[in-house]
């Protein structure tokens, strides 16, 4: 929570001092820029955020902020996350992932955040390839997409997280374009504001491995119709959904989780084993 | 899009240039993270320009800091009429690539004022977007002029014989 009569922050306060050392013209810089947007919008400061994330070319966002990060082990940001926030409710924590680290090693995790529904915002960068070890097919790349490490494809079916999540339990679910920062950034703020567990899809071009996802930007477009509550209008709109539809597509009702009793340590206490 | 007033009207330019002196910086730093120093430069200095176009929208409104900008920005694409897209960028671009960006991101925004001043709108609006769209045309014969002053690509320029992206 911040301080009353605490002084707005600009994006720019919530950017750290280390650059970023994606490839030019990742998406991920245009996700970090519209993280540090949403969190000026939101009146937020740094000290009352925590950004963790797992590995993988996007798990490095934390660092390239002023906020609470954690860079934590592959797969396993959301458990981390989880544990974060039944501890600090008072925090904003929102957790960063890629198509690799958050639908393969970290699936079972991505499906119980869903189910517990903690009030968390999960954003994942999805480019459907591992880029940082140099272009596997990850669980969202399209089972004909050939490569030197695939060649001919892996002919596997590819996950649909958006179906996952709302299966799962998950309270938000959205899917944007980081090709378009201000309409992240709105997603990413509406996402915080919503109760429970928000999921943000961010379809994020990788252009060493995929150059040719430079042509998203021709065939993304607004979801044509409004965000609903009822999970079974959303089931087949989500099931019909041809992986383009950018906007809120899903806006549930139900209570997030919190823990019955909170930590019974002073965060002094709960700091000392850490401290150096 | 309605612009109903001046002070909207002016907004806009604003929000315009200072989202574009945005994208230029970040891609000074991205190139200079990727060692290409003679093209972060190129960007830092487009950057620059910017500032100063949004810095005399300011004193021109007397406006003592930044006016509250419109939601969004309120335009017609993603993102403003000269913002250069993020995926423009290459590692191994040269300076001419940059000029190139920035010819066309200065097209835009002069083809985006004079769009403003075709259509129904205040006279005050309408003149100051026909200044606005007569200074990006200036832009646009500086940046051509730019160009003729940088070596232009030769064939296989993006060629790496050790390129960081090898399957191995």
């Amino acid at each position: 929570m911040n301080a009353p009569g605490a002084p707005l922050l600009a994006a720019k306060d919530f950017k750290s001092d280390y650059k970023p050392v994606w490839c030019p013209g990742c998406g991920d810089y245009s996700v970090l820029a519209a993280i540090t947007k949403s969190l000026a919008m939101l009146g937020l400061r740094p000290e009352n955020v925590a950004l963790v994330s797992g590995i993988g070319c996007s798990s490095r966002i934390p660092a390239y902020t002023t906020c609470y990060g954690f860079h934590g082990v592959h797969g396993r940001a959301l458990p981390v996350a989880t544990g974060l926030k039944a501890a600090r409710p008072d925090l904003t924590v929102l957790v960063a992932s890629g198509d690799g680290d958050g639908y393969s090693i970290g699936g079972n995790h991505f499906l119980h955040a869903c189910r517990r529904n903690v009030d968390l915002t999960y954003i994942v960068m999805d480019n459907h390839v591992y880029g940082m070890t140099k272009g596997q097919p990850s669980p969202t790349t399209e089972p004909d997409w050939s490569s030197k490490l695939a060649p001919g494809g892996t002919g596997l079916r590819e996950f649909h997280p958006l179906v996952i999540a709302l299966a799962s339990g998950a309270n938000f679910i959205a899917r944007a374009f980081s090709g378009d920062p201000n309409g992240v950034a709105a997603l990413i703020a509406e996402a915080v504001r919503h109760p429970g567990f928000s999921f943000i899809e961010v379809l994020s071009p990788c252009v060493t491995f995929r150059p040719e996802q430079r042509g998203w930007k021709e065939v993304v477009r607004p979801a044509p119709v409004e965000a609903t509550d009822d999970p079974g209008r959303a089931a087949r709109r989500l099931m019909t959904d041809d992986g383009f539809n950018i906007g809120v597509l899903y806006k549930g009702s139900r209570t997030p989780y919190k823990p019955a009793n909170g930590s019974s340590q002073r965060i002094e206490e709960l700091a000392w084993p850490f401290q150096l | 899009m309605a612009v109903p007033t001046l002070e909207d009207f002016m907004s806009r330019a604003y929000a315009m240039e200072l989202e574009a002196t945005e994208r230029y910086a970040q891609f000074a730093e991205q190139l200079d993270t990727h060692n290409n120093r003679e093209v972060a430069q190129m960007f830092r200095k487009l950057a620059a320009v910017e500032a100063l176009h949004a810095k005399r929208i300011l004193e021109e409104m007397n406006w003592p800091s930044m006016p509250a900008l419109p939601p969004a920005y309120a335009w017609e694409t993603a993102e403003g009429p000269e913002t250069a897209p993020l995926d423009a960028l290459h590692y191994l671009m040269q300076p001419y690539h940059a000029l190139e960006i920035a010819l066309k991101c200065e097209l835009q925004a002069q083809q985006y004022f004079e769009g403003i001043a075709a259509r129904e709108a205040p006279p005050t609006v309408r003149k100051a977007a026909l200044e606005m769209a007569d200074e990006e045309r200036e832009h646009v014969r500086l940046i051509r002029d730019w160009m003729k002053r940088v070596p232009e690509p030769k064939a296989g320029w993006d060629e790496d014989p050790d390129p960081p992206s090898t399957t191995e």
